[in-house]
């Protein structure tokens, strides 16, 4: 493979925009891969193209003038990459990326890649979960920020992490009647945290601020519940829940977005060969990669929430480092000042990021409180005994295994809702750690792949 | 401390041809061990394209495909599950005349063995299988043939087994493998030394290595089918289908998905592979033109396994022709899954009475070494 081959960067969000920025300052040209219309990523996504004017602040809140200027970061290179929107990247396979585009699958030959493939919702079910009305924290964000609209007229959220606050906040701003905040974390447990949280004192505040601005608003905000089930026949009606003293109780609602942190999409990671490693914070199989980014792969490198979930701020500076380490190891001269300077940065947001996990833990006992007839894997409609049955009677002790029994992981979506529940289930049913059931091996497609693509083959030069 | 067994029957490799032969020979009452590296059944046997099919094979294969198709038949009863499996029946295309008389040409040649072909073409042909495209002009249909889920049926061997008092270890790859005296001794680290009178040696690609030990070299290759599921669709397809002269073979499943194979994958290494890019392509460009029905659909996963090849696509079955008591069964050349429970009862009848009337002759171990 010659070494004149541009650089490619898979995924336009914030970590993917720096990453290409850096690289045109150095007078490269990469290619940057993107699944979306218009580049932003998740976080900073821009609505589509035409009659849609919203301005940002309306869009992003406090969050309008990162989104601005990373919007306005690839504007400025726009004409110095090779931009490539609407295209996913199905397979890595021996030095090539294969992409999808209108239909048509084509190969594109790699000798360096950044990987800023980022995140979505992580979800753990509950009785009722699949009724219409029940959307996950991102996507009742994205149908808010992308489409224009809400996912109900009073919505009750639920879960845990900061994307619980904000996404209450943007519907409340919104005109939305938020039927309350159903956080999983005991109210003790964010209080002790908070300590932690002072390093950053400026999320710490925004953190506070959506708190504050709910409870004036009288929405009601619940610390230490857990969903019993959602309820309604057509669609969701009620979300009914147990607060923090084992009491029953009953909300009306028209939709309920919950959510419990994100995971990443590690998919492509692992097909590139990378090696991955369990991480405690993010109780989940991550790609391995050392400060600059750079994973287990020579050439290959990671930036942003696809590798560890650090957030946009973390994406943006993590996704210039990595394309500092790229030109490192391409024998070009690099600043050495920036390089600390993201450095540190980069470990006072990991620093953060640890406490952010303390405040709001994942709450495994809800693993255990699935019932078994809950469906856990709706592609395949797999409920959680079945899962629990395998583990139990000693005929799958990891992942891939449970998956070949059962089916769980194995329709439209890979595993991408439902393995961190199998996970869960798994390890709780043989008493292992959430690190002793392994992690689903990476199978292309990454993503369902049109049979007509076959027929529509480009080859490239 | 390294954990000893004695026991009758030693067996390498968990597989459908492993987990079968324990099955019948804890029927039959001896002692068994088996020993896989990985999941029983999670390689080849369990990752096939899950047809269960005599049509096509050489002939020499039917009698121990017939011997299969019975016990087949009974699989609730000896496995607790039907692991569903259907006989659908198999149905082979013909895509011009020359491929159509040799389909007709195969059904001569087997005639008394039992399987009872039926030619179909022109109209008949469109009537019982409208949603097959124009690209065929007609088949063979093969009725008691058919299809089943290889993830379940093949650990269900070695699970039926274990049921049956048979020690299955799973995790435990076996080191060294010598006869000592009368006595054959497996070791798997420090961790366990299995001592037995006959040996099993059902380790599909990783067979050659325990032929090896015996000063058996087999000229065995590792090849990796490739296969892909689609969604789920409306049911169009009973039958499971295969192609005369190859290229493509599909079937659909209760839950409609179809699962299509065709072209080959690469290894990662010496224990794994994927699934290769334009392998893919080009088996979704194929389904498509035989089943109209996928161009709109879409493929959800693509995967590939590790089966080992003999130069002449026959497995090897059989006594050692170097050390009494070790038996070979490996090398279906990725068309084991069917006949996989016969030789498994067959080497469960070689080890119990010394003998088979099954014709092995064409599946010696030693028909690749030059003779002087």
């Amino acid at each position: 493979m010659s070494e004149v081959l541009p650089p490619v960067i898979v995924g336009a969000g914030p970590a993917g925009i720096r990453a290409a920025e850096r690289l045109v300052a150095a007078g490269l040209r990469p290619v940057v891969v993107d699944e979306a219309a218009r580049w932003g990523g998740q976080i900073y996504r821009q609505p589509p193209d035409g009659g849609f004017t919203r301005p940002k602040t309306a869009l992003y809140g406090f969050e309008a003038g990162k989104a601005d200027a990373v919007h306005r970061a690839m504007a400025a290179i726009r004409d110095r990459v090779d931009y490539c929107p609407r295209t996913l990247v199905w397979n890595c396979e021996a030095g090539a990326l294969d992409l999808l585009s209108e239909g048509a699958s084509e190969a594109l030959p790699f000798s360096h890649l950044i990987l800023a493939t980022g995140a979505t919702d992580r979800v753990l079910p509950f009785p009722g979960w699949t009724l219409p009305g029940v959307f996950t924290l991102g996507g009742s964000q994205v149908a808010l920020k992308f489409q224009g609209c809400a996912v109900g007229r009073r919505v009750a959220f639920l879960g845990t992490g900061p994307l619980l606050y904000l996404v209450a906040y943007q519907y409340l701003k919104a005109g939305v009647e938020v039927a309350g905040v159903f956080d999983t974390t005991p109210f003790t447990t964010q209080a002790c945290a908070t300590a932690g949280m002072l390093r950053d004192p400026a999320t710490l505040a925004k953190g506070l601020l959506f708190v504050g601005w709910l409870r004036a608003h009288g929405v009601p905000i619940h610390n230490g519940v857990r969903p019993v089930r959602g309820e309604g026949a057509e669609r969701v009606d009620a979300l009914v829940w147990r607060d923090a003293r084992g009491q029953e109780r009953r909300t009306a609602c028209d939709a309920i977005a919950f959510g419990l942190g994100l995971r990443s999409e590690t998919q492509l990671a692992d097909l590139a060969g990378c090696r991955f490693r369990f991480d405690e914070a993010d109780r989940a199989w991550l790609p391995e990669r050392d400060g600059a980014g750079r994973s287990s792969v020579p050439g290959v490198y990671l930036a942003g929430d696809g590798s560890g979930i650090s957030g946009a701020d973390a994406a943006e500076l993590a996704g210039e480092r990595a394309a500092l380490a790229m030109l490192e190891d391409l024998g070009r001269p690099v600043e050495a000042a920036r390089v600390k300077e993201l450095d540190g940065r980069l470990a006072r947001i990991a620093a953060f990021r640890r406490s952010l996990s303390a405040a709001f833990p994942f709450p495994v006992d809800w693993a255990d409180a699935i019932a078994d007839d809950t469906m856990i894997c709706r592609c395949e409609g797999i409920t959680a005994g079945a899962v629990r049955e395998v583990a139990r009677s000693g005929q799958a002790r990891e992942m891939n295994r449970a998956k070949a029994l059962t089916r769980a992981g194995m329709g439209r979506c890979q595993g991408r809702m439902c393995s961190a529940t199998t996970a869960e289930l798994l390890s709780r049913a043989l008493g292992t750690g959430p690190d002793g059931v392994g992690r689903l091996r990476a199978q292309p497609p990454i993503k369902p792949l049109p049979v007509s693509a076959g027929a529509e083959r480009r080859e490239v030069a | 401390m390294r954990e000893r067994i004695d026991c009758d029957v030693a067996i390498v490799g968990g597989g459908i041809v492993g987990g079968s032969a324990a099955l019948f020979l804890r029927q039959a009452g001896l002692s068994v061990t088996l020993l896989e590296r990985d999941w029983c059944g999670a390689k080849a046997s369990g990752v096939n394209f899950g047809g269960v099919r005599r049509q096509g094979r050489p002939l020499e294969q039917l009698p121990l495909s017939q011997r299969a198709h019975s016990i087949w038949g009974r699989l609730p009863e000896l496995l607790g599950t039907d692991a569903e499996y259907i006989r659908s029946g198999h149905l082979k295309l013909a895509r011009s005349e020359p491929d159509l008389a040799s389909l007709i040409a195969y059904r001569e040649r087997t005639q008394g063995f039992g399987l009872g072909l039926e030619i179909v073409t022109g109209e008949e042909f469109r009537r019982r299988w409208p949603a097959l495209g124009d690209r065929a002009i007609g088949g063979s249909l093969c009725p008691e043939d058919g299809h089943a889920n290889p993830r379940l049926v093949s650990p269900a061997f070695a699970r039926a087994a274990a049921k049956l008092g048979a020690v299955v270890r799973e995790q435990t790859p076996v080191d060294r493998v010598e006869k000592d005296g009368g006595r054959f001794v497996l070791l798997s680290g420090d961790a366990l030394e299995v001592r037995a009178r006959f040996l099993l040696n059902t380790a599909g690609a990783w067979s050659w290595r325990v032929a090896e030990a015996f000063g058996e070299p087999v000229p065995l290759e590792s090849l990796h089918p490739n296969m892909a599921v689609t969604e789920p669709l409306p049911r169009f397809l009973d039958v499971n289908i295969g192609v005369e002269g190859g290229g493509v073979y599909g079937r659909q499943v209760p839950r409609g998905n179809m699962v299509v194979g065709g072209g080959r994958g690469f290894a990662l290494d010496a224990d794994r592979a994927r699934p290769q890019r334009d392998a893919v392509l080009t088996l979704m460009r194929d389904a498509a033109e035989l089943f109209p029905q996928l161009r709109h659909a879409h493929v959800i996963r693509c995967w590939t396994g590790v089966e080992g090849y003999t130069p002449d696509r026959n497995p090897i079955v059989g006594p050692s022709r170097t050390t009494p008591g070790l038996f070979h069964a490996f090398g279906f050349s990725g068309a084991g899954f069917q006949i996989g429970p016969g030789v498994g009862q067959t080497l469960a009848e070689l080890v119990t009475t010394g003998g088979t009337p099954m014709p092995l002759e064409p599946f010696r171990i030693d028909r690749f070494t030059p003779t002087a």
